[in-house]
């Protein structure tokens, strides 16, 4: 890995288009997820909790795309990296691909997702470059209150009833393998690192564990094994089976009339 | 209520086929449990509170309508995602509805109708002197 930065194998344009393209990957496919509860949420205060944060995370992503475009420069728009692009060119982790389960397993994926958010865009703030760091900031705040709601409900169901206890329980044991590849780093990163643009995600592995953990114990919730097996290779184009359905469905209308506009 | 109480035994009598002189019967305290609101079981909504918003700094809070939510800080969450989506507000209250005291319909006359005929409470009979409303504009 080190060997392919010091050569320089990829340009650093080509590194922050990847890294861009993560970011808006991952945003992007949990917000379509959620919007799946758009009118079939638990109450309907929840239902447009949801909508609301499904809307906030396709708002970030549709910035981060707009803006990889721009640095990728090979004249395509945020569309075309939405529509046409297929499962195998998605960089998003998998764990925002699987479906949206119950309500527990979307309240507690909505919790890992936002708390490591939380850290992330915390450190990405210090970015050098103007541009990306303003989009940060601005979406920052409201991946402080997507944590904070998320954290309350994790509480509930944890601390509520027998049933809402198993559920969530079963969820966050569920979800665990898939939370290794928050914390990914491959050449892009340490390019990306050493350019003063990205951060290094491994500085807040163990603040985040710390946060979760204490979030889970408060909720009477068993914390699962950080050492079991995890997932990888969605940072790749590696997907579970599930990303190819998601996309044929929020594809197939672009696909089918490239041209049609709104009007 | 003395034909109330008639009708009630009557209908006692007829449909229920029972004796007129029940002396434990007490129509007061039949009608109040009857208007004692039973808690729903099938609702699991959580508690009704009501909202409020203040739009800017220093500017009164105002009703903006009420919700469900199972305590008062998912309460605040709630009145935030649904009341506050489109820039309305600075601050938020949320009360639990139950916890309103409000006037009712049949309190109105006493309430409301003697002021009235009292155009005299309104402050337009009173002129200002010229001298301080051009020191005023």
């Amino acid at each position: 890995m080190k060997a392919a930065v010091q050569q320089r194998t990829i340009t650093k344009e080509d590194a922050f288009f990847e890294y861009l393209l993560r970011l808006a990957d991952d945003r992007l496919i949990l917000g379509h997820r959620l919007s799946e509860w758009c009118g079939h949420g638990p109450v309907l205060e929840e239902d447009i909790a949801l909508a609301n944060v499904a809307l906030d995370y396709i708002g970030h992503a549709a910035s981060l795309y707009e803006y990889a475009a721009k640095i990728e420069g090979k004249d395509r728009d945020r569309d075309d990296l939405v529509y046409f692009r297929n499962d195998v060119e998605y960089r998003n982790i998998k764990m925002v691909e699987l479906p949206k389960g119950d309500y527990g397993f979307t309240i507690a994926r909505q919790f890992l997702f936002s708390s490591y958010s939380y850290f992330l865009y915390d450190n990405l703030r210090n970015t050098a470059d103007e541009q990306f760091g303003g989009m940060i900031s601005k979406h920052f705040k409201e991946i402080k209150y997507h944590l904070r709601h998320s954290r309350e409900w994790v509480l509930r169901l944890g601390d509520g009833t027998k049933e809402s206890h198993n559920r969530i329980q079963n969820a966050f044991n569920e979800l665990w393998t898939y939370t290794g590849e928050f914390f990914y780093q491959d050449e892009i990163d340490d390019l990306l690192m050493d350019e003063g643009l990205g951060v290094d995600i491994s500085a807040f592995e163990s603040e985040w564990k710390t946060l979760v953990t204490d979030v889970l114990k408060e909720a009477t919730l068993e914390i699962p094994d950080f050492d079991q097996f995890m997932a990888s290779g969605g940072r790749e184009g590696l997907h579970t089976e599930h990303l190819g359905h998601l996309l044929a469905e929020m594809q197939h209308l672009r696909r089918s009339y490239p041209d049609a506009v709104w009007e | 209520m003395r034909d109330l109480e008639r009708c009630y035994n009557l209908y006692r009598k007829e449909i229920l086929n029972q004796v007129q002189d029940d002396e434990n019967f007490n129509l007061l305290e039949i009608m109040s449990n009857k208007n004692k609101s039973k808690p729903n079981k099938n609702d699991t909504q959580g508690k009704l509170w009501e909202v409020f918003t203040q739009g800017r700094n220093g500017k009164p809070f105002e009703h903006a309508g009420s919700l469900h939510a199972p305590d008062g800080e998912k309460a605040l969450e709630n009145a935030r995602d649904v009341y506050t989506r489109r820039n309305e507000a600075v601050n938020l209250w949320v009360v639990p509805s139950d916890a309103i005291i409000a006037s009712k319909p049949e309190d109105e006359e006493s309430f409301f109708d003697p002021s009235k005929d009292k155009p005299y409470r309104h402050p337009q009979f009173y002129h200002p002197p010229r001298v301080t409303k051009r020191r005023r504009s």
